[in-house]
């Protein structure tokens, strides 16, 4: 353990022992209450009848827990179905970038082909975007792509191909390829491997833990988004959770609705909660050492 | 040399370990090159379709006006239109000031709160997971909840039911129009902090245990270490997620669309980003939408110019 802001020896001895356990704990009360009150407040106000969640003041446990509005939230608004599409938009969101983005990392590491590194610039470049400022040159290339003219309207397509373009994604993979040392793949070459066998035998087997981060950004990403979705996503049975959940609103009881929220947040809260080693450290890999 | 047969020169493919000439090493360099860019075409296609490409044609769009498919170019009347709308000014004083209301809450605090839990040596892991909690659920949930049970006017509202409990006023939250834009903020850094203050956090543990030793040998107290070593050292990361909070906040759209359903009381709650979509979306003015982009772009893009001029000058 490295010495911080202040000295272990002076956390360890007389007053500053009890200074430093009296804010430990109320920093982990206060925490608990700031960031675990609200959902519990969501979960539990779901299980309260209409009547109750009205009441001043709001009781703390439910009185009377009826589990009516996970279950009106659940037929009503077909969540069955929009998880289901949420889920196959993220599994292949997972599926293109891995090969897609993989493999242009691979080619821009240790291929380099000639103004390779023209073409990672222009891809950095995109980061710059922001990405309310292209969301309309964006919808109208999908709804008529140039060239072939199609739409890809309620295609899942709509989805998966503009979030291959993830320069994120193309940083991280090629800084962590980067540092897979040279030798190896010279090694591989000489005896005689292809260029795509070099990748898929020596380079994937190596590079597990930063495909588990970008497969796990893919799923989370897809999860939460929200305006893309909803506008090249317009029928009632290609929506994801939170678009369907939106569209529902206006004409559902709120309790319903803060079901129908709860439920579309599991899927990514036990993702967190399994993995949360790999997303806080891809997390902090790409900004403090890059 | 001059002894050798004349057998192994007629021979017509070089041997592996004799250099080729000069015809084929072309050849494999052109095949590199090729093999290269074959393993970047899905990537290349995808940034052409979906970023290079509509990075230009926005900017092409908001000169152009298209009526029953056919486009004409019309100069500046997209942005004469777009500025005249009732809603501009007000979208952009808006913009401006949830940028900078969260810039003072939510900047600040992850700071306070990473500073804070680097220096405990218990409870670690489970701390970091409950600011990383609410990142992780989808904006639009957790939205649903502020709006329906944290933002309920009444006193049957989860904040009214604490406010009064702590005999505090209470609040009419989106339904007054002072209060709507701090109830966004709210709700937004509640949601978005925990990534900040992890990457605070890896850059505090970057920081070399000898220059707080050193420090407190001369005689520094809390805060003056904190002045004086923890934010020149985290200066860097400091000044970029500043950058990145500001040009991210200035984007604010699905905080006004669900918490305050788009405009909210008295237009408090228009954001540019909201009237982007009203223009391209509902009002069948994507030509419109698309000259906003490109004005929101110019003011990111100077913004950002004088940004960085600042922060590299004090060097």
């Amino acid at each position: 353990m490295t010495r911080t802001l202040i000295s272990q020896a002076q956390i360890r001895r007389g007053r500053g022992r009890y200074v430093y356990w009296t804010l430990l704990l109320l920093t982990v009360l206060a925490f608990t209450l700031v960031f675990i009150g609200p959902l519990y407040w969501m979960v539990t106000g779901a299980l309260k009848s209409g009547q109750e969640i009205a009441q001043t003041p709001p009781s703390l446990f439910p009185k009377h827990p009826e589990t009516r509005n996970y279950a009106d939230a659940w037929s009503n608004l077909n969540l069955a179905k929009l998880m289901f599409n949420t889920f196959y938009y993220a599994a292949g969101a997972v599926f293109f970038q891995l090969v897609f983005d993989t493999a242009a990392a691979y080619a821009l590491s240790k291929l380099r082909p000639v103004l390779g590194h023209v073409v990672l610039a222009l891809m950095l470049a995109t980061l710059m975007i922001p990405a309310m400022v292209v969301i309309v040159p964006q919808y109208v290339t999908a709804i008529d792509l140039p060239f072939v003219h199609l739409s890809l309207l309620d295609s899942p397509w709509a989805i998966w191909l503009p979030l291959v373009a993830n320069a994120f994604n193309i940083f991280l993979l090629k800084r962590f390829f980067d540092s897979i040392p040279e030798d190896l793949i010279a090694a591989a070459m000489v005896d005689g491997a292809s260029p795509l066998r070099t990748l898929w035998s020596i380079i994937l087997p190596m590079s597990r833990p930063i495909l588990g981060v970008v497969s796990i950004f893919a799923v989370t990403y897809v999860w939460k988004d929200f305006l893309w979705p909803k506008l090249v996503m317009p029928s009632p049975e290609t929506r994801t959770l939170s678009v369907g959940i939106y569209a529902f609103s206006g004409g559902t009881p709120m309790n319903v609705v803060v079901a129908a929220s709860v439920i579309a947040a599991i899927p990514t809260v036990v993702i967190f909660l399994i993995f949360q080693r790999n997303i806080m450290s891809g997390l902090t890999a790409g900004s403090v050492k890059g | 040399m001059a002894t050798m047969t004349s057998a192994p020169e007629a021979s017509p493919t070089p041997r592996a370990d004799v250099r080729p000439p000069a015809r084929t090493r072309r050849g494999r360099k052109l095949r590199d090159n090729l093999t290269g860019y074959a393993f970047l075409l899905g990537a290349i296609f995808c940034f052409a379709l979906f970023q290079w490409f509509p990075m230009i044609r926005g900017i092409v769009m908001s000169f152009q006006h298209t009526r029953r498919g056919v486009t004409t170019w019309v100069g500046f009347d997209n942005f004469v239109r777009i500025v005249r709308d009732p809603s501009f000014g007000t979208a952009w004083k808006n913009t401006f000031y949830f940028t900078v209301l969260a810039l003072i809450l939510g900047y600040a605090v992850p700071f306070v709160v990473a500073i804070l839990l680097n220096e405990f040596r218990h409870f670690k892991g489970y701390l970091r997971i409950l600011v990383y909690l609410p990142v992780m659920l989808p904006p639009a949930s957790a939205l649903f909840l502020f709006k329906y049970y944290a933002y309920d006017p009444s006193d049957a509202g989860l904040f009214n039911a604490v406010l009064k409990f702590l005999h505090l006023p209470t609040s009419e939250w989106m339904q007054s129009p002072t209060m709507t834009m701090p109830a966004m903020v709210i709700a937004s850094t509640w949601m978005n902090m925990g990534a900040a203050v992890l990457i605070y956090l890896a850059a505090l543990q970057n920081i070399p245990g000898e220059l707080y030793e050193a420090a407190e040998l001369d005689g520094a107290g809390l805060l003056r270490r904190i002045w004086n070593v923890t934010i020149p050292q985290t200066r860097l990361i400091l000044a970029l997620l500043a950058m990145l909070q500001i040009v991210a906040t200035m984007q604010v759209f699905i905080e006004p669309l669900i918490l305050a359903n788009g405009a909210g009381t008295q237009d408090s709650a228009t954001s540019v980003a909201y009237l982007i979509y009203q223009h391209g979306f509902f009002q069948n003015d994507l030509n419109g939408a698309a000259a906003l982009g490109v004005i929101m772009l110019l003011v990111l893009a100077a913004f950002s110019a004088v940004y960085v001029r600042l922060t590299t000058r004090q060097d």
